[in-house]
């Protein structure tokens, strides 16, 4: 794999994991579609080099794998679509709250609400 | 021609593209949905009986040979998946149907097929790659299932769901290119070959790698905080679904992978560590909960514990226990999401403080419940105890005696937590809000409960012949010679 695919990874990978831990959904899909970009670009690489396209007729030693290209192309339709299926829930998602940010869960909620209460009783 | 090891994947997928083109015609996407999972079952359980006489069944798709064209295989194993899951899809369907889950929105049907199409996919294929793709169509499938209201609580938790899920994919795709990279071949049963050839280090993170992101979708300790939040803000017959088959198609991908391509000699050690955590913080996750579709919630993350554990023993019949307790699981906890359904459908509230005297209320409903909530925490004579002691038995044959001793506790504080339900929502006083008489509960929903109770009371009532069975599918797991061979020839 040449050093400029592998550096490409390289920062795919991290940014993506930088955006995914931010608290916008707006970063995160952004975030995610990176990742995913690296992961795909890994997929290719490590294919090999580049060569002659494989169809007969040529020497196949020459050809590039087809296979790592196939299987890349796949994943790529995949995260295309989910990735268009979750801009329209974080479309959603704005229209319910008026926020872009990520909601902490239920139990996140009741436990920062606990304080709180225990406070009142003491009083 | 073994085309019928197709058809499971095959017809629902089609299915569901005449499915989406009757929008509007509820009766006519009810019909095809209802028959193409009865034909799915019965070709499931043709495989199964054929698979059972024959040992493994493969196909190529398009007559490829086998390490580079789309392989198709069916062991045991697999088989008695596809027959549960597919017997379950079916159940959840009719209780749908029962619910009138299917008229919120138009693509329920259509969806519900290609979920089902998903799931029999991940059990019957050959190559890891074809794996990531079965999880693909049965994730996206759960993504609009379990947003289907569009309401803001099932947005937020889609979108939790959702995320984690992609960052697995994405770690899919990353260990599927480091295996290509190293072994040149993504064929299970050529893999199992080629990854003696390589060093031994670069085997084992490999392993490490695919195990975190089976982990993930299996919902074992450290990865499962997704579930609990998730799962219950489905409507609930999507939660039952979704609650008996998904995390076991990543406990499958697991017991597959860690089977066939890295197997081990004697239990392991890590393997052991996750089962006794998930086991415990699951339970007491479920201890301090409130409301009855998130307390079984934490208990699918405890239970998956026990399945982890019959495979981290790699014997044989703590593999043949951990095939038992999946299918035990798969039915019981389906039903209990069931029933959990119909408490929310008659009282308008799964909330405990807000639910009381069931049993004079609705009579039915605290049996439907009673069964499968003993059977989940291992009350002789249901089908938990007899998974149960498959694997505690294998336990003490490999001298796990602690493991064993935490999955002990870890059942009784399970009957403590069923309890908590049955004391909060069937005993006591109604509230004093509460209509006079429970709305009627539709009778295809009860229906579909029953048979799915029922199942589960055959599970217990024909464990020898079930055991045998599981045992023989071990078997086959142990000696991956066998599955290689069906494939490769």
């Amino acid at each position: 794999m040449i050093l400029v695919l592998a550096l490409t990874i390289g920062a795919l990978f991290s940014l993506g994991t930088y955006l995914v831990l931010q608290r916008n959904l707006t970063r995160v899909i952004i975030g995610l579609a990176l990742l995913t970009h690296g992961a795909n670009l890994l997929l290719l690489g490590v294919g090999g080099k580049a060569g002659e396209p494989p169809v007969s007729g040529i020497d196949p030693s020459t050809m590039s794998d087809p296979l790592p290209q196939a299987m890349v192309l796949t994943a790529i339709v995949i995260s295309f679509s989910v990735t268009m299926f979750l801009l329209a829930l974080a479309y959603r998602s704005w229209t319910l709250n008026r926020s872009d940010e990520v909601e902490d869960d239920v139990e996140d909620r009741r436990i920062a609400r606990e304080p709180v209460r225990d406070a009142e009783d003491r009083l | 021609m073994k085309v019928f090891l197709f058809l499971p994947v095959v017809l629902p997928i089609l299915a569901a593209g005449v499915s989406t083109a009757s929008l509007g015609w509820v009766w006519l996407q009810r019909v095809i949905g209802l028959a193409v999972l009865t034909v799915s079952l019965v070709s499931a359980l043709a495989i199964l009986i054929t698979v059972e006489a024959d040992g493994p069944q493969s196909v190529q798709a398009g007559d490829w040979p086998a390490p580079f064209g789309i392989t198709i295989v069916a062991d045991l194993f697999a088989a008695i998946m596809l027959v549960v899951s597919v017997a379950m899809l079916l159940a959840v369907l009719v209780y749908a149907i029962g619910q009138k889950t299917d008229t919120t929105s138009r693509v329920f049907h259509p969806v519900y097929l290609l979920l089902a199409a998903g799931v029999s996919l991940a059990f019957l294929t050959g190559d890891l790659f074809n794996l990531f793709v079965s999880f693909e169509v049965m994730l996206i499938a759960s993504y609009v299932l379990i947003t289907l209201g569009g309401n803001r609580e099932q947005v937020r938790s889609g979108m939790t769901y959702i995320v984690i899920n992609l960052i697995a994919s994405a770690l899919f795709v990353t260990a599927i290119a480091f295996v290509y990279a190293a072994t040149g071949t993504v064929n299970m049963a050529d893999l199992v070959g080629k990854l003696d050839t390589i060093p031994g280090g670069l085997a084992t993170a490999l392993g490490l790698l695919l195990l975190v992101v089976f982990g993930i979708k299996a919902a074992i300790f450290p990865l499962f905080f997704w579930l609990p939040d998730s799962y219950p803000t489905a409507p609930s017959p999507i939660t039952a679904v979704f609650a008996g088959l998904l995390t076991k198609v990543g406990v499958y991908a697991i017991i597959r992978s860690q089977t066939l391509l890295f197997p081990h000699d004697g239990p392991d050690p890590l393997l052991l560590a996750i089962a006794a955590l998930t086991m415990l913080v699951g339970v007491l996750g479920a201890i301090a909960q409130n409301d009855i579709k998130r307390i079984l919630s934490f208990h699918i993350v405890s239970q998956i514990g026990y399945m982890i554990l019959g495979l981290a023993f790699f014997t044989i019949a703590g593999l043949a226990g951990a095939i038992l307790y999946i299918v035990h699981h798969i039915i019981v906890k389906t039903s209990l999401f069931l029933v959990g359904g119909m408490v929310e459908e008659t009282e308008n509230t799964g909330a405990l403080s807000r639910l009381g005297g069931l049993t004079r209320r609705a009579p039915l409903l605290a049996v439907l419940f009673l069964i499968p909530a003993l059977s989940l925490a291992g009350v002789p004579p249901f089908s938990g105890f007899v998974a149960k002691l498959s694997i505690a038995q294998a336990g003490f044959a490999v001298d796990s005696y602690f493991v064993v001793g935490v999955s002990l506790l870890v059942g009784l504080l399970t009957l403590y937590s069923m309890t908590k339900i049955w004391n909060g929502a069937f005993w006591g006083t109604p509230p004093d809000d509460a209509p006079e008489k429970p709305a009627p509960t539709p009778a295809l929903m009860a229906a579909a409960t029953g048979a799915v109770v029922a199942m589960s009371l055959a599970v217990a009532l024909f464990a020898g012949p079930l055991y045998d069975l599981t045992e023989q599918a071990a078997r086959e797991l142990a000696d991956p010679g066998v599955y290689v061979g069906a494939v490769l020839r």
